[in-house]
């Protein structure tokens, strides 16, 4: 009896999953798997806002669903596969976490498309996708090197992983290049979310003479800490933290996802859907700078929006030799820019900056 | 490596803010056990208090308005709690743990509108040409009146525990009910009030966070400090100076790895952040020769006819 | 005026009824709650509780059910027979992760190597790593009379550090592109716990979960240890004349407690998750502690208070994405459920009395 049940039910709901994909129902519905709550004001949060942004785009032809606080693992796994259930074309899914669990689902649901951020697996209906963020961080760097005076720049590292060490590479190499003089302190604070342990990496760096953060946290923690230390500036992290503008934050990086998931929604309803790496930077809009404050020196804030043009047009790269590794061996020659797979794996300091990377 | 980088007197100052959330908490929590209440559910009253003191602070413009809302927040949660350990005769582990989970979603719920609001400023307390003296100005008298009252908190809870008959029966009832129920002391009474005074410490720490150390509101951004200050009443030995002396030691070893890291010395992170939880088990074994320190009906559920 | 009486023998009656009225109480207010949030109360309701069992994607939840209850079953057994006896092992989520640690690192170390002969060796490492980590605070307890609830705690915030360590290096994957995390173990037919049966969601921490009960079943029903642990738990002072020694059974307690929160993360590293990755651990051995009381600390009991919990998580998930509630509002509602089993469990052992009390 129980076992006829089953199968039944197991007929049934074939049946009807059989019948989603087909194009027989009006609405194309996008889903959004989030590792965190929509409310962390920063990775999550920003994601959120693409999906609200995908909705509005297309109002009546498409539905977003989404799931949040979902743990990478068996979690993830079966929520995606709730999704494609239940209907959907396509699934983000916003954490690197997230990578092997896509991998397993999607090739149980051939017709529906994946797209998994910041991973490297792909399949025939897995894309992934990611940002340039430091092409953000050469911006800042720049800025950075400009602003201090104490020469010291204080960074707050969430874990020491190849995203994080890349944007600290690309902001100090940029500081370094317009004050030769400048020093990198960096904190990792070995947690993706502690408000209370960010601001008090943020007001250690102070303490020890930085009068530059860099954050590599979400939250809005070392902007206040840098307000009531007074002369200290910030740059916003994934969201624009505008309410510390004009000081102590003088401009940010802000991740907009926005244009990616309504071009990959409107590929999936036209039919042109197909599976690739998309790491884009400033120039497809998915890094935005936010505005650079009055609190910066005009000549700076000009020289700051030349190198985001010429980075945006692609006509520098902000890993461009001669640059040196720590250990004094050859990273990039004269004119070389590092590629891609270099850049996504990069687990090595540039030449110039102290201390080790923990393991 | 520059440890000439470090600025002692900064770094004292630090940990002073750092530890005093865990100083709220963990105060509130060691009167409860000292009743015979274990209450597992500290992060979750920390939680609540965060979001009602942040939200009333943005509503009102008033700081202080928003560390009272907190307070009234943790004691009204801590309220729950009560009820099912001391009416429904509920077990204290399980309650404690089911007040967190839903502390947590709780406070998410209200806090929704407030994500990315900041916070009306607490100003330091105006101590006039004190600040001005130098090493002690910076560490004694540059703070906020909030950590000022924790101070002061200590001082009082020591004093009432020790020298006052509220204090002795409060002790008597958790050290044994059935005996403190025998001399005529309403138990049931008496240690409600002493988890509504827990929860009030809580809900005052975690506000402490969300509108002074941090001071934003994030979803679960007390980020585990109530099991923290669980494991600093242990430390203390149920004994309140100790517990300052312990809260310290937690907030200093943070602020010290992040020095150390800041002046670029090669630590190992995860296991400079073990040491705490690691020497609060070596104090634990070590205090245990003094049996006296654990209040004898910690965890054990009264009811008047068993 | 209501006073309670305490009742001679625990209702029968009532600890059958006391769980439905508790989740009957619990739909009622949870689905204000929900009005409140502006949904429809009544289809939220029918999308937690009715949806993973009988909805039109069932054939899919039910072993879900299965893969989600497994580990907080397996946990809970253990952590039952302890809180009988009155020893108190919080701990089960660093037992978990070190149980975790060891059978992966096990299995890592024979890479690429295949064998038939590495998956039960992790097996054991598992079983072994949790055991371990749970002595400590046993030894500590019978040598030094410190207390486990807070040693035990204390070691889960060690194992967390410990498992970032070893996610951010000994244990990573090689060939990761220097992402934290191993290697998944999904992907090495030796150490895969796979499914048994496909799409049944039956894979050996499920197995081991319902050996489990049965083991505590039998041992708690009928042999002389679990007199013993029950003794020792109702009147402590009638068990050291019985005979009971106290020692061993914490030892036993915290061991075997340990030992299969080890085993429970070490199925699910070698399964379910597939690999040691810093947010490893999802509170398993937290939810096991509410799920063993759920349960009534019965074996019984705690097979379907596992079960309960493992339907609020997927319900949950299903809610939030067909009807948009916030995983908070899930929260809340699983908050209260917990809060109603809690208090409602009141009338298995007292009853109510109206009128005045007697003078005594």
């Amino acid at each position: 009896m129980k076992l006829s049940t089953l199968l039944a039910s197991a007929a049934l709901a074939l049946g009807l999953a059989g019948g989603a994909y087909a194009d027989a129902h009006g609405k194309t519905k996008v889903g959004f798997v989030f590792v965190g709550p929509v409310g962390d004001g920063g990775w999550t949060y920003e994601h959120n806002q693409g999906r609200l942004a995908v909705e509005k785009e297309f109002g009546d032809k498409v539905e977003t669903v989404f799931v949040e606080s979902v743990a990478e693992g068996p979690d993830s796994e079966r929520v995606m596969t709730q999704m494609a259930l239940d209907g959907a074309d396509l699934i983000f899914t916003t954490s690197f976490g997230y990578m092997d669990p896509t991998i397993n689902i999607a090739a149980k649901f051939p017709d529906v498309k994946f797209e998994h951020a910041t991973g490297y697996k792909r399949a025939d209906n897995v894309s992934t996708y990611s940002a340039r963020f430091y092409e953000g961080r050469a911006i800042q760097g720049h800025i950075a090197g400009k602003m201090t005076k104490s020469n010291v720049i204080g960074y707050i590292g969430s874990f020491p992983i190849p995203e994080v060490i890349r944007g600290i590479n690309s902001a100090y190499i940029h500081a370094k290049k317009v004050n030769p003089d400048v020093e990198f302190k960096i904190v990792w604070a070995y947690t993706w979310f502690d408000p209370a342990k960010e601001a008090d990496a943020a007001k250690v760096l102070i303490e020890q003479g930085a009068d530059v953060i860099l954050q590599h946290t979400d939250s809005t923690a070392p902007q206040a800490a840098a307000q009531e230390a007074g002369n200290v500036i910030t740059f916003g992290q994934a969201s624009d933290m505008a309410q510390y503008a004009p000081m102590p934050r003088v401009s940010s990086i802000i991740d907009n996802w926005a244009p990616y998931y309504i071009a990959r929604t409107k590929a999936v309803m036209d039919g042109t859907w197909t599976s690739t790496d998309t790491w884009d930077g400033i120039g497809a809009g998915m890094v935005g700078i936010g505005e650079i404050t009055d609190a910066v020196p005009a000549e700076v804030k000009e020289e700051a929006l030349a190198l985001k043009a010429s980075i945006a047009d692609g006509s520098y790269h902000p890993f461009t030799g001669p640059l040196k590794k720590q250990d004094g061996s050859d990273f990039l020659a004269e004119g070389e820019t590092a590629d891609d797979g270099t850049l996504a794996g990069m687990n090595f300091y540039v030449e110039g900056i102290t201390g080790d990377i923990p393991n | 490596m520059d440890l000439s980088s470090i600025n002692p007197v900064l770094f004292v100052a630090g940990f002073l803010v750092a530890a005093t959330p865990l100083i709220f908490a963990a105060l509130g929590e060691l009167v409860a056990e000292k009743s015979g209440v274990l209450n597992l559910g500290v992060e979750g009253m920390m939680i609540i208090g965060a979001i009602c003191g942040f939200a009333t602070a943005v509503e009102t413009g008033s700081p202080l308005l928003g560390f009272a809302a907190a307070a009234v927040g943790g004691a009204a949660l801590s309220l729950l709690f009560a009820f099912l350990t001391q009416i429904t005769l509920a077990n204290q582990v399980a309650s404690g743990l089911a007040l967190t989970l839903f502390g947590l979603g709780f406070s998410a719920l209200l806090g929704q509108s407030y994500v990315g609001v900041k916070p009306p400023r607490l100003a330091e307390v105006n101590f006039g040409p004190l600040h001005d003296i130098p090493v002690l100005g910076p560490i004694l008298f540059s703070h906020d009146i909030v950590l000022y009252f924790g101070f002061a908190l200590v001082v009082v809870v020591w004093a009432v525990l020790k020298y006052t008959r509220a204090g002795l029966i409060l002790r008597a009832v958790g050290e044994s009910h059935d005996a403190a129920h025998a001399l005529g002391f309403r138990v049931v009474r008496i240690r409600t009030l002493a988890i509504m005074f827990g929860g009030a410490c809580a809900g005052l720490g975690g506000a402490y966070i969300s509108l002074i150390r941090v001071p934003q509101w994030t979803e679960g951004m007390t980020a585990g400090v109530g099991w923290i200050a669980l494991a600093l009443v242990v430390f203390a030995s149920w004994k309140p100076w100790r517990l300052l002396l312990g809260a310290y030691l937690f907030g200093g070893i943070t602020q010290l790895q992040l020095n150390l890291q800041g002046a670029g010395v090669a630590i190992p992170v995860e296991y400079l952040a073990m040491s705490p939880y690691i020497i609060t088990i070596l104090v634990l074994v070590v205090l245990s020769a003094d049996k006296s320190a654990a209040p004898a009906s910690l965890g054990r559920t009264f009811h008047a006819s068993s | 005026m209501i006073r309670l009486e305490k009742r001679p023998q625990p209702s029968q009656a009532f600890s059958w009824a006391t769980p439905l009225l508790a989740v009957l109480a619990t739909m009622f207010f949870g689905g204000l709650l929900f009005a409140a949030l502006g949904k429809d109360p009544v289809s939220s309701i029918i999308t937690i509780f009715w949806e993973p069992l009988f909805g039109s994607n069932a054939f899919y939840y039910r072993p879900q059910l299965l893969i989600k209850g497994a580990p907080l079953v397996l946990i809970a057994i253990g952590l039952s027979l302890g809180f009988k006896a009155g020893i108190w092992n919080i701990g089960a989520e660093g037992q978990y992760i070190i149980g975790a640690i060891f059978g992966a690192a096990v299995g890592l170390a024979f890479y690429p190597a295949q064998s038939v002969f590495i998956f039960p060796l992790m097996i054991l490492a598992g079983a072994l790593g949790g055991w371990l980590w749970a002595m400590i605070p046993a030894v500590l307890k019978v040598k030094f009379g410190t207390n486990e609830i807070l040693v035990s705690l204390m070691l889960v915030y060690v194992a967390e550090q410990f498992l970032a360590s070893m996610a951010l290096g000994v244990l990573k994957n090689p060939e990761g592109f220097g992402f934290p995390g191993s290697r998944n173990l999904q992907q090495y037919a030796s150490a895969h716990n796979g499914e048994l049966i496909a799409g049944s969601g039956m894979h050996w921490g499920v197995v081991a979960a319902f050996i489990a009960v049965i083991f505590a079943y039998v041992l708690l029903a009928r042999h002389r240890l679990g007199f013993a642990i029950r003794v020792t738990g109702e009147a402590p002072r009638a068990a050291k004349f019985s005979g009971v020694n106290p020692t061993r059974l914490v030892l036993f307690c915290m061991g075997t407690s340990g030992l299969l929160a080890g085993l429970a993360g070490m199925f699910e590293v070698a399964g379910p998750a597939g690999q040691i990755t810093i947010d490893f651990n999802v509170g398993y051995g937290f939810t096991a502690i509410i799920v063993a009381f759920l349960g009534r600390l019965h074996p019984i009991g705690i097979l379907l208070a596992g079960g309960l919990m493992a339907l609020t998580y997927i319900g949950g998930d299903i809610a939030q994405s067909q009807l948009g509630l916030p995983a908070a509002a899930i929260q809340v509602f699983q908050g209260m459920l917990l809060f109603f089993l809690l208090a409602f469990d009141l009338f298995t052992n007292y009853r109510l009395r109206f009128g005045h009390r007697e003078v005594a």
